[in-house]
C-alpha cells in the first residue's frame, strides 16, 4: 500500500500548522484512508557534519584493519589536548577521536557523525566506548544504519575536497551548509516522517501523492495545489507510431483506450539522479534504478500515472497494441521467461513484421528486450490507460502484481497521460539533457464520464443527517464534480479519477463523508415483534449444552479430511460417506476432502488432547458434513430484472451438496475419575448410547433402537437408531477395535454421531400432549425371565410392556446375568415392572391378571421361562 | 441405714437435696441415669418413704402426702431440665464429631464445557433476538451466485480468486465454502421479500456462522472462522439507525459506556461503507501503553454501512421504497479482545482445556 512521504505531500496541500504525523494520519482516516503505520524519525541528535583531520589504519589483533579517525565536530569537539585514555597524547588539536571500520572515505572528507547521547534507530542509544585499542566518541555512520537505503555499503561521504572518495548524495548538501558540528538530520531528512496509509479498491487515485493530498484537503479543508497542473509544450500530432488493435476485448472492453508516446533525444541515461528524488523513491518503499527509470517511478508516485521508458533505438516503428498470441513468449524486465495467454494484453513492436514482437505485458511489466541502458540516449516515454479488468486477470494470471498494475486495476484517470509525460520528460531532460520531441503520439478513445441524475434531499435520506443543499454540492465539487443545479435535482458529472463515482448512491458515500462520520446520529430502530428462536435453534441449543452437563466438552474442527481418514474408519466402499466433495484449491494438499462424517474430523481433536496428556477426553461438535454423489454445474441465475425468482432459489438449493447438520460425540478414558470417595468408572460403549438418548428426548422425539453393524463401531456393541418412519438418526457404541489402534485411540473408546436435521423435522411444530398423573396407589411387580442370549433386552421389555397393556406405567430391566444358573446359550433378565391404574387402586387378581399375561406373552414370544 | 419418715420435713429436704447434688453432678446421660436410679428407684430412700404414707395415721396421711409429693416433684424435674441439657450436649457434640473436609474433590465425574465460540454466538444472537431480530442460517457450501454474485462483487473482484475463496472442485461448479455470512442476508431478505412489501413488515436479521477464507492458521488467521451479520431493511432506515444498532449491540457487550465510531471505507455490498471501532472498554483511551487496543484507544471491530441498491434488488427489493442496512464483525476477534485470548489457535486446536474456561453463559 502506498506510503506518503510527508515533505512531498506538502508540496500540493498544506499542512494543517503545528500537525504531527499522527495528527496527519488521523486527518486521513475521517476520510476513508486508514492508517497502516508511520516511518521516520527515530533519531536524535546529536548526529553532526564532521570533517576527518586525521585518519590511522591500524591493523587490529582479529587481523582486521580500522581507522582511528580525529574528526573535527565543531562546537562539539573536545578541547585540544591529550584526550581520553588510552589515547592521551599531548597534541591532539580540537577534535574527537573515532573509531571506524570502513574505507571508503579519506582524510578531509565530510562525513556524518553520531555522537554520544545520541540514538539510533532500533533504539541503539550511543555512547562513548573503549575499542581497539582507542576511546571512541561514537560513529561514523552508513547510509544502512541512518535508514537511509539498503543500497550503500560503507559510510556517507557528503563531500570529498580531494576528491578521492566517491561522494555519496552529489548535491545533497550545498558546500555552504558544510560546516563541521552543524546537525545533519535536518540535511538529510531523518526528521521526515513518512505515512503508510490502506487504500481501498474504489479509491485508485490515491495510490499518489496527488490523490492523498487532495484527501487530505478534503479532511481539514487546506488548500490543495494540483501536481497534474503542469504546461504542457508542444502539440498531439504525428508522432512515434501506435495503433491499438484489440481483437478480444474482454468482456466487450478494449483492452486500451488511450496511449500517448513522446521522444526525448540526446539524454544521458547515465546521469545520476538527483539525492532529493533517491530518497524520495526510497521513503516511498522504491529502489532507485537508474535516472529515466526512476524518474518514471518518480511521476508515477507523484500522479498516479504509471508510466513506461523505453530505448528509442531498440523498438520499430509502429507500436502496436494487442492481446497475445496463446504462448507467445515474452521476457519481462525481472528476467523472468512468460509464456502469455491469448487473453493478456501486450505492447508490441513492429521488429520482424507488424506488431510481431512483444515488447511489453500492457500495464503490468515491461520486456527486457527495449530496456533503457546507461548507453541509451533517446528515450520513447509511454503514458496509456488500460482497462483495468484485462490488467488485473493478468497481473494474477501471472502473479506479477506490480505498481503499475496496482494503479491500472483500481482505475487511472483518464486525463493524466499527456501530462505525466511532461512531467517526466521535463525531470530527465533536467537532470540529463536532451530534446523533447515537439510533437507526441495521442490515441484517445477514453469516453467522459456519464453524468449522475441525484435528487439533492437522497443523501440526507440515505444517511440521516440534514445536509443543506448547499453543503451537497459544494461537497460534490470539491471532489471534484461538475454539479448542475435544476432546482431540487442534480445532474453531477463526477472528475475523471474517480470512476467509482458512477450511481446516485456513491455520490451520497462523498457528501457523507466530507461531513464525516462522528456527528452522526445514534438512532435505535424498532423491529416489528419478531418469531423468537426457531424450533430448530432451540433443539441445538439444548443439545449442545445436556451433552456439555453429560461431561462432553465441545470443539469446533476443521472440516477438512483426507481420503486416507475413511480407511482409518473402516468405511465401506458403497457406504454414501465416501461419496466425498474435494475442493479445487484446499489449503493443505493432505486434507483435500471435506468431511463426510463428523468422526473423521473429531478424532483429531480427541488425538491433541491425548498428546498433550490428558486420558480421559469425552469431546463433542455440533457441525455439518458433506456429501454429494456428482458436483454438476449449479443453474446460471438471471437476476437483470426484479431479482432472483423463486424458482431459481429453489434449483440453487436442489443442487447444492447435502450438508445437513450432525453432533458427534467421541469418548475415551474415564468417565468418573478414581477418588479418595470411590473407584474410576471408565467410558462405555452405554454411555454412547445414552447420549443419543438424551438427545433424542431433548428434542422431544422418541427414537426405535436396533443392534447393528456400521463401521467404524464395534459390530456387536453398536446401536442404530431410526425414526418412526425407518429414516437412519444415529447410530453409537464401542468404537471398532480396529479402528482405535489404527487412529492411536484408546482401547474400548466409545462414539456416537446423530443426523440432527430429521430429528428436529420430527419435533417441530409438533405439541406434546399431556397424560393425567395417576394418584391411585402403586403395584411393583418383578420377572426374572430366562431367554436365549441372543434375545435383545429391549424387544423382550417391549413385549412385557404390550402385554400388560395400559396398567403398565414403565418396565425396565435392572439385572442381567448369564452362567451355570441359567444354562449354555441363555441369560436371565431381570425387569421390573410399575403397574398402576388411572381410577383405582389395582386389586390382587388384577395385578396377578397381569402378572400371568406377561409370563405367557414372554413365553410364547421368546420361550421366556420364569426363574 | 435409718428409714426415711415422709413426716420427717428436715429429712426429706436432706434427702431431696443429696438427690438434685447428684443429678446436677451427672455429666453424661449414663451418670444422670444412675443418679435417676439410685434416687427415684425402687429402693431408693424417698421411694421407700413414700410408700410408708399408705401405713400412716389418718392425721398425718395429708402432711407425709405433701412433703413427699412436693420432694418427688422437685427430684424428677431436675431430672428431666437435665436430661434434655446431656441430651442437647450430646447432639451437638455428634454434629461436631460428623464434620468432614469439605476441601476434598467432591465431584469426580468428568466436567464437560460449551465451545465459547458458540456460547458468544448465542449471546450476540439473544441480544438481537430481545430487540425483536430474528437469527437467519443458510448452508455452509454456498452457490457463488449467493456468496458473490448477488452481493454485488464485480465477476472480476479479487475475493473470487481461488487465492481467497475456497472453491468445491470442479471450480465451474459455481460452488464455494462461504467467505462471509452475508448470503445468509440474501437468503433470508428473499424469505422475508413478500411480507416486507405486502405488509410492511420490516426485515430485522442477524446471521450468525461458520465462514471460510483460504488463510492459514497463524496466532491471527484461521481458514475456518465465524461471523455474525445483520441486516435490516425498512422505509426510511438510514445510517443513523445504523450507528444506534451498533451502539446498543456494543453496550449489551461491553457495559453501559460502550462507545462505537464510524470511519469511511468501502465493500461492494454497502454504499455508503465504513469500519466500525470500539472505544477500548479496557483503558477508555487513556493508556498508551494498552495491550488490548495497542494505544490507539480504539478497537477495530467490524465492516458496516448502507446495503447497495444493487444488492436489495438482487433479492426483489425496491431500493426506491425501502432502504437497509448491514453491518457484520467476527466472532473471534471480538472473542480475542473481550476475553484476552492471545492466541488463535487456542480456538481451534480441540484442546479441551481452552473452552473449559469458561462457563456455560459467556
Amino acid at each position: 500500500m502506498p506510503k506518503i512521504p510527508l515533505k512531498w505531500l506538502e508540496e500540493s496541500v498544506d499542512l494543517v500548522p503545528g500537525s504531527t504525523p499522527e495528527d496527519v494520519a488521523a486527518a486521513l482516516v475521517k476520510v476513508g484512508l486508514e492508517e497502516e503505520g508511520i516511518e521516520g524519525g527515530g533519531i536524535t541528535g546529536p548526529l553532526v557534519i564532521g570533517r576527518v583531520m586525521s585518519l590511522v589504519k591500524e591493523v587490529a589483533s582479529n587481523g582486521k584493519t580500522v581507522n582511528y579517525c580525529r574528526v573535527d565536530v565543531g562546537e562539539h569537539n573536545d578541547p585540544a589536548g591529550p584526550g581520553h585514555k588510552p589515547d592521551n597524547k599531548e597534541d591532539y588539536p580540537s577534535s574527537k577521536g573515532i573509531v571506524c571500520g570502513a574505507h571508503n572515505f579519506h582524510e578531509g572528507d565530510y562525513v556524518v557523525c553520531i555522537l554520544p547521547g545520541g540514538v539510533l534507530p532500533g533504539p541503539f542509544p550511543i555512547g562513548g566506548r573503549k575499542t581497539y585499542g582507542h576511546w571512541s566518541d561514537g560513529m561514523i555512520c552508513s547510509s544502512k544504519e541512518l535508514g537511509l537505503g539498503e543500497d550503500h555499503d560503507g559510510i556517507i561521504v557528503l563531500a570529498s575536497p580531494s576528491g578521492e572518495s566517491q561522494v555519496t548524495f552529489p548535491g545533497l548538501v550545498a558546500d555552504e551548509d558544510l560546516v563541521p558540528g552543524t546537525s545533519a538530520i535536518g540535511l538529510l531528512g531523518l526528521d521526515e516522517f513518512t505515512i503508510e496509509i490502506n487504500v481501498t479498491p474504489d479509491r485508485g487515485y490515491s495510490f499518489s501523492v496527488r490523490g492523498v493530498a487532495r484527501e487530505y484537503s478534503h479532511s481539514t479543508g487546506q488548500t490543495f495545489r494540483d501536481p497534474a497542473d503542469v504546461v504542457v509544450t508542444g502539440a498531439a500530432g504525428d508522432g512515434f507510431g501506435v495503433v491499438v488493435e484489440d481483437a478480444a476485448p474482454v468482456r466487450g472492453r478494449v483492452g486500451c483506450d488511450r496511449f500517448v508516446a513522446r521522444r526525448l533525444s540526446g539524454f544521458s541515461a547515465d546521469a545520476a539522479s538527483p539525492s532529493w528524488m533517491k530518497r524520495r523513491l526510497e521513503q516511498a518503499g522504491m529502489r532507485p534504478i537508474s535516472l529515466a527509470v526512476d524518474v518514471t517511478n518518480y511521476v508515477m508516485l507523484e500522479l498516479g500515472q504509471p508510466l513506461h521508458a523505453y530505448d528509442l533505438a531498440q523498438v520499430s516503428e509502429p507500436i502496436v497494441v494487442r492481446r497475445a498470441q496463446a504462448g507467445e513468449k515474452l521476457t519481462t524486465l525481472d528476467d523472468a521467461e512468460r509464456v502469455l495467454d491469448g487473453e493478456d494484453l501486450v505492447i508490441a513492436d513492429s521488429a520482424g513484421g507488424h506488431g510481431a514482437r512483444a515488447i511489453g505485458l500492457a500495464g503490468v511489466m515491461g520486456g527486457a528486450d527495449t530496456e533503457v541502458s546507461d548507453a541509451t540516449t533517446d528515450i520513447l516515454l509511454e503514458a496509456a490507460h488500460f482497462d483495468p479488468i484485462t490488467i488485473a486477470r493478468t497481473a494474477r494470471r501471472h502473479r506479477l502484481g506490480s505498481e503499475a498494475s496496482r494503479r491500472f486495476e483500481r482505475g487511472v484517470d483518464t486525463r493524466l497521460q499527456v501530462v505525466a509525460v511532461q512531467r517526466a520528460l521535463n525531470l530527465m531532460q533536467e537532470f540529463g539533457g536532451g530534446q523533447i520531441e515537439d510533437v507526441y503520439t495521442d490515441l484517445d478513445e477514453t469516453v467522459a464520464p456519464a453524468q449522475i441524475a441525484m435528487d439533492i434531499a437522497y443523501p440526507s435520506t440515505i444517511v440521516g443527517v440534514e445536509y443543506p443543499a448547499d453543503e451537497v454540492v459544494q461537497a460534490l465539487e470539491k471532489v471534484g464534480c461538475e454539479v448542475d443545479r435544476d432546482y431540487e435535482s442534480l445532474l453531477v458529472t463526477p472528475p475523471t479519477w474517480r470512476p467509482d463515482l458512477d450511481s446516485a448512491i456513491t455520490l451520497v458515500e462523498e457528501v457523507a463523508r466530507l461531513r464525516g462520520y462522528d456527528n452522526l446520529p445514534s438512532v435505535l430502530p424498532v423491529a416489528p415483534p419478531g418469531r423468537g428462536l426457531t424450533h430448530g435453534q432451540k433443539v441445538r441449543r439444548s443439545v449442545a449444552r445436556t451433552l456439555a452437563e453429560s461431561g462432553l466438552t465441545e470443539v469446533l474442527t476443521y472440516p477438512f479430511m483426507a481420503e486416507s481418514r475413511l480407511d482409518d474408519l473402516g468405511i465401506p466402499d458403497e457406504d454414501p460417506r465416501r461419496d466425498w466433495i474435494a475442493l479445487a484449491n484446499p489449503l493443505s494438499a493432505e486434507l483435500p476432502l471435506m468431511r463426510t462424517t463428523m468422526l473423521a474430523t473429531l478424532v483429531d481433536a480427541v488425538r491433541v488432547n491425548l498428546g498433550r496428556g490428558e486420558q480421559d477426553v469425552a469431546v463433542y461438535e455440533l457441525g455439518r458434513a458433506y456429501q454429494a454423489k456428482n458436483i454438476g454445474v449449479l443453474p446460471t441465475v438471471d437476476s437483470t430484472d426484479g431479482g432472483i425468482a423463486p424458482a431459481e432459489v429453489e434449483a440453487l438449493n436442489e443442487a447444492l451438496p447435502g450438508q445437513p447438520r450432525r453432533v458427534a460425540g467421541i469418548m475415551a478414558g474415564n468417565r468418573v475419575r478414581a477418588g479418595w470417595n470411590g473407584h474410576a468408572t471408565a467410558w462405555g460403549w452405554a454411555d454412547a448410547l445414552a447420549a443419543v438418548e438424551r438427545i433424542a428426548s431433548v428434542a422431544g422425539v422418541e427414537l426405535t433402537v436396533s443392534q447393528g453393524s456400521r463401521m467404524p463401531w464395534h459390530p456387536g456393541r453398536g446401536a442404530t437408531y431410526w425414526l418412526e418412519d425407518g429414516t437412519f438418526v444415529a447410530h453409537a457404541g464401542e468404537l471398532h477395535p480396529k479402528v482405535c489402534e489404527t487412529l492411536g485411540l484408546p482401547a474400548r473408546t466409545v462414539a456416537f454421531e446423530v443426523v440432527l436435521d430429521p430429528l428436529i423435522a420430527e419435533s417441530a411444530g409438533v405439541i406434546a400432549g399431556a397424560t393425567p398423573v395417576s394418584q391411585q396407589v402403586l403395584a411393583k411387580e418383578d420377572f426374572a425371565f430366562v431367554v436365549a442370549s441372543d434375545v435383545a433386552a429391549g424387544d423382550l421389555v417391549g413385549v412385557v410392556k404390550h402385554a400388560g397393556g395400559d396398567l403398565v406405567e414403565d418396565a425396565t430391566v435392572f439385572d442381567v446375568f448369564t452362567g451355570e444358573q441359567v444354562g449354555e446359550g441363555r441369560k436371565s433378565v431381570a425387569i421390573n415392572v410399575r403397574l398402576r391404574a388411572a381410577d383405582h387402586t389395582l386389586s390382587a387378581d388384577e395385578v396377578l391378571g397381569v402378572r400371568e399375561a406377561i409370563i405367557a406373552a414372554a413365553a410364547e414370544k421368546f420361550e421366556a421361562v420364569l426363574r | 441405714m435409718t428409714e426415711l419418715s415422709p413426716l420427717d420435713g428436715a429429712a426429706v429436704d436432706a434427702a431431696v437435696t443429696e438427690a438434685l447434688e447428684a443429678i446436677a453432678a451427672a455429666t453424661t446421660l449414663d451418670e444422670l441415669k444412675e443418679a435417676r436410679l439410685a434416687h427415684t428407684g425402687d429402693k431408693a430412700a424417698l421411694t421407700l418413704a413414700n410408700r410408708q404414707i399408705g401405713g400412716l395415721e389418718p392425721a398425718d396421711k395429708a402432711t407425709a402426702g405433701k412433703n413427699m409429693g412436693k420432694a418427688r416433684g422437685r427430684v424428677n424435674q431436675a431430672i428431666a431440665g437435665r436430661q434434655e441439657e446431656l441430651e442437647a450436649e450430646r447432639d451437638a457434640r455428634v454434629l461436631v464429631e460428623e464434620t468432614v473436609d469439605v476441601t476434598l474433590p467432591v465431584s469426580r465425574e468428568l466436567k464437560g464445557a460449551r465451545h465459547p465460540l458458540e456460547t458468544m454466538q448465542e449471546l450476540m444472537a439473544d441480544t438481537f433476538v430481545a430487540m425483536g431480530w430474528e437469527v437467519a442460517e443458510g448452508p455452509e457450501m454456498e452457490a457463488e451466485w449467493f456468496n458473490f454474485d448477488a452481493l454485488n462483487f464485480d465477476p472480476d473482484h479479487p475475493a473470487r480468486e481461488m487465492q481467497d475463496t475456497f472453491f468445491v472442485d470442479p471450480p465451474e461448479a459455481g460452488i464455494v465454502l462461504r467467505t462471509h455470512t452475508s448470503p445468509v442476508q440474501v437468503r433470508a431478505a428473499l424469505e422475508r421479500r413478500d411480507a416486507l412489501v405486502s405488509e410492511g413488515r420490516g426485515i430485522y436479521v442477524v446471521c450468525p456462522g461458520k465462514t471460510f477464507r483460504t488463510d492459514e492458521l497463524d496466532a491471527t488467521h484461521t481458514p475456518v472462522f465465524h461471523q455474525i451479520e445483520g441486516l435490516a431493511v425498512d422505509k426510511g432506515l438510514t445510517m443513523a439507525h445504523l450507528k444506534g444498532t451498533l451502539d446498543a449491540f456494543a453496550r449489551s457487550l461491553f457495559g453501559p459506556d460502550a462507545v462505537t465510531r464510524l470511519r469511511p471505507s468501502f465493500f461492494p455490498f454497502t454504499e455508503p461503507s465504513a469500519e466500525m471501532d470500539l472505544r477500548c472498554f479496557v483503558c477508555g483511551g487513556e493508556d498508551n501503553d494498552c495491550r488490548t487496543c495497542s494505544g490507539t484507544g480504539w478497537i477495530e471491530w467490524g465492516g458496516c454501512g448502507m446495503t447497495h441498491p444493487n444488492v436489495l434488488r438482487a433479492a426483489g427489493i425496491d431500493p426506491e421504497e425501502f432502504t437497509a442496512f448491514a453491518f457484520g464483525m467476527g466472532v473471534e476477534r471480538t472473542l480475542m479482545f473481550r476475553h484476552g485470548v492471545k492466541d488463535m489457535r487456542d480456538m481451534v486446536e480441540g484442546d479441551i482445556r481452552f473452552s473449559q474456561q469458561f462457563g456455560m453463559e459467556i
